[in-house]
């Protein structure tokens, strides 16, 4: 496969690097990735990119001093360099107390993370499908705009204690936003096989957003009860996520979750997981540490349970990691990658029929914690708001701004909606279903 | 790299291209954090490959490679070459970008003592004596400090003949603290929240004085804790240089890059309110407001010679007297505007396209030292260093919090406030201000991590400013 390594080719990097280091401990991770992007606004491809690179980090640990290097060139003289380096850097970095070990090997599941129909995808294919979308959007009188990927990724890692670990994986990932010139409509779709992705679906459902909110009107700021679609809903998973649900923020005493554990902090039909093995997920077999995944339980039935680690955050708490180490040298700790919202028993139908007064979000933009313990959050509406009156949607209205703590929010949960859609969230992946909010802060709102 | 650059060229037009630019990228990058008196990370990372961009059938394609072969620059060619034709099959009216003359040149960036000469014991040894400043008040559970050093070795060529050759260099240092206490959680950062960048060596560091400013944001984020929160009114406000570099950041910097205006943007950040016909004639701001970007401002962090298509930087008025005047172009959008690119385009690495992207977007000093700005606001809000933001798709709606604010009663600063916020409208925010200080009190401040683009591109720009002030703002916008 075009710029993966063999598993083979792999074990002789790793085992010549391993063999040059004499430092206490190494671990070495090679991080590969062929990437291809279609690029599309006003109805035609503007940008057009291929990229293919793989970097190996190499950790070396010195008693407790740990130095770190890092290259994308791999031949044999620049990787002796390269672990030459990180060793030189441990011996002059000072000692960290709380550093206690690599990981050791441990089993890692099989699971299916890879579709040669998304490695074969050339640019012509994609290009069709946008132009398809294009198409469409033309037809409506309207413009679209998007991004049309298709990324295969190679993830190994080894270190001295005899860890070895190695995956591929693809996935495809289609969003667009259409256009009209008092209104806008998003899509987005993702899947580790690109077969999966349905062009069509998608255009129309973002065409239709767009010509359902054309001429929005304003409305005033206040509490509303809102309906938030996927996307919308979305957002408050990775916040919680990033903000509280990594062992490190709890560490450091400015976790949610801090003071909460064993306690009800949600309406009792909430559970929140982060699961890299799931099939429902773009999942991933282990971390960047090559410790398998585990299924985590944050939430459970609106009780706060635990949180996720890697090695160096478990260890300070005498316990294991499960599986959620970033990249060597990142500082952010331990978070959750493959998140997961139960679902619920209502249609998004039922949720604004129940509404007698509200408002439909469509999507969030722009969204920034303004202070993270209690995960209040500013950000603004998107790609389609609407007023609900009587159980109809009434008519669209201008996005408006919204200042409003998470975890409020989520012990006002009124319904949860029975279908579950797989977003993307920054760098992470999120399932969740809709959601009834009872209550919703909006601060303002602004021209369009 | 010169070789593989012209073997990438020739084959691009053998396959077909009608114009062809290789960029080829060696950065080196040095990275060291120290938290709660250990090092949690020293590391080292050299990244180095190039891209071939092209024209063919009027559209684009680039593909880029990290192995300096000739075989790789041919392969890479005919790949950028066989996506533009893809591109081509849904092309619009097709790509045009200006001519331009053939140029061949070098740019340096000027440092008085090489960052990279500093050893990591010098480096980790500064930021020892800086955590052990932060960590003396036992509220606070987190005391970070980083180093960052880049060098990077770029050559662009181009069809046209162009050659230029850059060597780049980048130092960067910030330090933050994390108070806790009774349920509550604050942070203090210098010299801002971001961390601090410019294209300098490590003078840069050495004039942030870290160490004396680490007691400083200890104290203060410990009294955080216990300070009032910041009340919710309608205020005349006073931004320190720090938070009115993002403020220039998010509601002008981005609004003027003229891809953005033009859509290309749309399905990612979104758009821009300064639409075409607003140039040279919609109010931005109040008469006393001046914006111009300027990619030659000496340390700068968005400073260099030449952009990524080979454009010499240059300073470009934005704001005149209020008067919106100015975008950030290209090759390929100048021309539409009936001008010839003003060199923004910038890309973060060798494997992106570049993208119109901010310099260093400046607000220009006014008259008025820092303590007549405070003597002269009677009722009012000082707030110092960012700790928030988030503005709509097309720049206009804006909230943003800092760290921490103190009110200002008959021009004396006074109680320290928490969890400040403000919210506004872009135009209607730059047209109250009616204050700047001077040019005593000008700073560039470094933003290293803006992002643009799919996939995402992250890039250090600059911002020069002053204090300032804003009349009649909504503070305090917490549900």
């Amino acid at each position: 496969m075009k710029g993966m390594w063999s598993e083979k080719k792999i074990k002789h990097l790793f085992d010549r690097a391993l063999g040059l280091s004499s430092a206490d401990q190494t671990e070495m991770v090679l991080f590969s990735r062929d990437l291809s992007l279609t690029r599309f606004a006003n109805n035609y491809i503007h940008q057009n990119i291929h990229e293919n690179n793989a970097v190996l980090s190499v950790r070396v640990v010195c008693g407790k001093r740990v130095g770190i290097a890092h290259t994308n060139s791999l031949d044999d003289e620049k990787v002796e360099k390269t672990i030459e380096r990180a060793s030189v850097l441990a011996k002059a970095s000072a000692e960290n107390p709380d550093f206690l070990s690599l990981p050791r090997p441990q089993p890692i599941k099989e699971i299916k993370c890879f579709a040669e129909s998304t490695a074969r995808q050339t640019p012509e294919k994609r290009a069709k499908d946008v132009t398809l979308i294009c198409k469409k959007a033309k037809e409506n009188g309207l413009t679209a705009s998007g991004a049309f990927s298709t990324t295969v990724s190679q993830i190994a890692v080894a270190n001295s204690l005899g860890l070895f670990a190695c995956n591929v994986g693809s996935m495809a990932e289609m969003s667009t936003v259409v256009m009209s010139h008092t209104s806008s409509g998003y899509a987005e779709g993702l899947s580790t096989d690109v077969s999966e992705i349905d062009i069509e679906a998608l255009s129309d459902e973002a065409i239709n957003k767009a010509l359902t909110s054309k001429d929005p009107v304003s409305l005033p700021k206040g509490a509303y009860t809102v309906v938030l679609e996927e996307y919308a809903a979305s957002d408050i998973l990775s916040f919680l996520g990033m903000l509280g649900f990594g062992a490190q923020s709890v560490q450091e005493g400015r976790s949610f979750m801090c003071g909460s554990f064993g306690e009800e902090i949600f309406n009792k039909h909430i559970t929140i997981w982060d699961d890299g093995l799931s099939r429902y997920t773009i999942p991933m077999p282990f971390d960047f540490e090559g410790v398998p995944k585990r299924r985590v339980d944050f939430i459970k039935d609106g009780v706060a349970r635990t949180v996720c680690y890697d090695s160096f955050t478990a260890g300070k708490e005498g316990k294991h990691s499960t599986g959620h180490s970033l990249p060597p040298g990142e500082v952010m700790g331990p978070l959750p990658m493959n998140l997961f919202f139960s679902s619920g028993t209502t249609s998004l139908e039922e949720m604004i029929t129940s509404i007698d007064r509200g408002i439909l979000v469509s999507r969030f933009h722009y969204t920034r914690p303004v202070h993270p313990t209690t995960v209040t959050i500013t950000g603004m509406t998107r790609d389609g708001t609407f007023l609900i009156e009587r159980g109809e949607i009434a008519f669209p209205v201008k996005n408006l701004r919204f200042t409003q703590s998470y975890l409020e929010a989520l012990q006002q949960v009124a319904m949860i909606g029975k279908d579950t859609r797989l977003v993307r969230c920054s760098a992470s992946f999120c399932r969740v279903p809709p959601l009834k909010i009872d209550s919703f802060n909006f601060v303002g709102s602004t021209e369009f | 790299m010169k070789e593989i650059a012209h073997r990438a060229l020739n084959t691009a037009k053998i396959k077909g291209a009608t114009y062809a630019e290789v960029r080829s990228v060696r950065a080196s990058t040095q990275l060291i954090t120290v938290k709660n008196g250990n090092v949690e990370v020293l590391s080292e990372k050299e990244s180095e490959g190039f891209g071939v961009r092209v024209i063919a059938d009027n559209a684009w394609g680039f593909a880029s490679t990290s192995r300096f072969f000739p075989d790789e620059a041919d392969m890479a060619s005919a790949l950028a070459v066989q996506i533009a034709k893809a591109s081509a099959l849904s092309k619009g009216k097709g790509i045009e970008v200006e001519s331009r003359p053939a140029l061949t040149a070098h740019y340096k960036t000027s440092l008085i003592i090489d960052p990279l000469s500093i050893s990591a014991d010098e480096k980790i040894a500064l930021l020892l004596k800086t955590s052990y400043e932060m960590q003396k008040k036992k509220e606070i559970t987190v005391a970070r400090g980083t180093i960052m050093t880049q060098k990077e070795e770029k050559l662009f060529a181009n069809t046209e003949g162009t050659l230029i050759e850059q060597e780049i260099v980048k130092t960067g240092c910030g330090i933050g603290v994390t108070a806790v206490s009774g349920g509550d959680v604050q942070r203090r950062s210098y010299p801002s929240s971001m961390g601090h960048q410019g294209t300098e060596g490590w003078e840069f560091v050495l004039k942030q004085n870290l160490v004396e400013h680490g007691a400083r944001i200890a104290e203060e984020a410990v009294a955080l804790l216990s300070a009032k929160p910041c009340p919710s009114a309608v205020k005349t406000i006073i931004l320190d240089g720090s938070q009115l570099a993002l403020q220039l950041h998010e509601s002008c910097g981005h609004a003027i890059e003229l891809d953005r205006v033009l859509g290309s943007e749309a399905a990612y950040a979104g758009t821009s309110f300064l639409t075409l016909e607003k140039q040279g004639q919609f109010r931005y701001g109040s008469e006393i407001v001046n914006i111009d970007a300027d990619a030659t401002y000496p340390g700068g962090l968005g400073t260099f010679g030449y952009d990524d298509e080979g454009v010499a930087a240059c300073n470009i008025p934005i704001v005149k007297d209020g008067i919106f005047v100015g975008y950030l172009t290209s090759r390929e959008t100048a021309p539409l505007l009936g001008a010839s690119s003003n060199g923004t385009m910038r890309a973060s690495s060798w494997n992106r396209i570049p993208l119109i992207r901010m310099t260093n977007v400046n607000l220009r000093p006014g008259n008025i030292g820092f303590d007549e700005l405070i003597e002269s606001t009677d009722d009012g809000l000082y707030m110092e260093t960012n700790k928030s933001w988030s503005i709509d798709d097309r720049r206009i709606n804006f909230q943003f919090g800092t760290e921490i604010a103190w009110e200002v009663k008959q021009g004396k600063l006074g109680k320290m406030l928490k969890n400040p916020t403000y919210t506004g409208m872009t135009p209607q925010f730059w047209s109250s201000c009616d204050a700047i200080c001077n040019n005593d009190h000008y700073s560039m401040w470094g933003i290293s991590n803006c992002a643009k683009g799919q996939p995402m591109q992250v890039i250090g720009v600059g911002h020069g400013t002053a204090p300032a002030r804003f009349r009649g703002v909504q503070v305090g916008v917490m549900n």
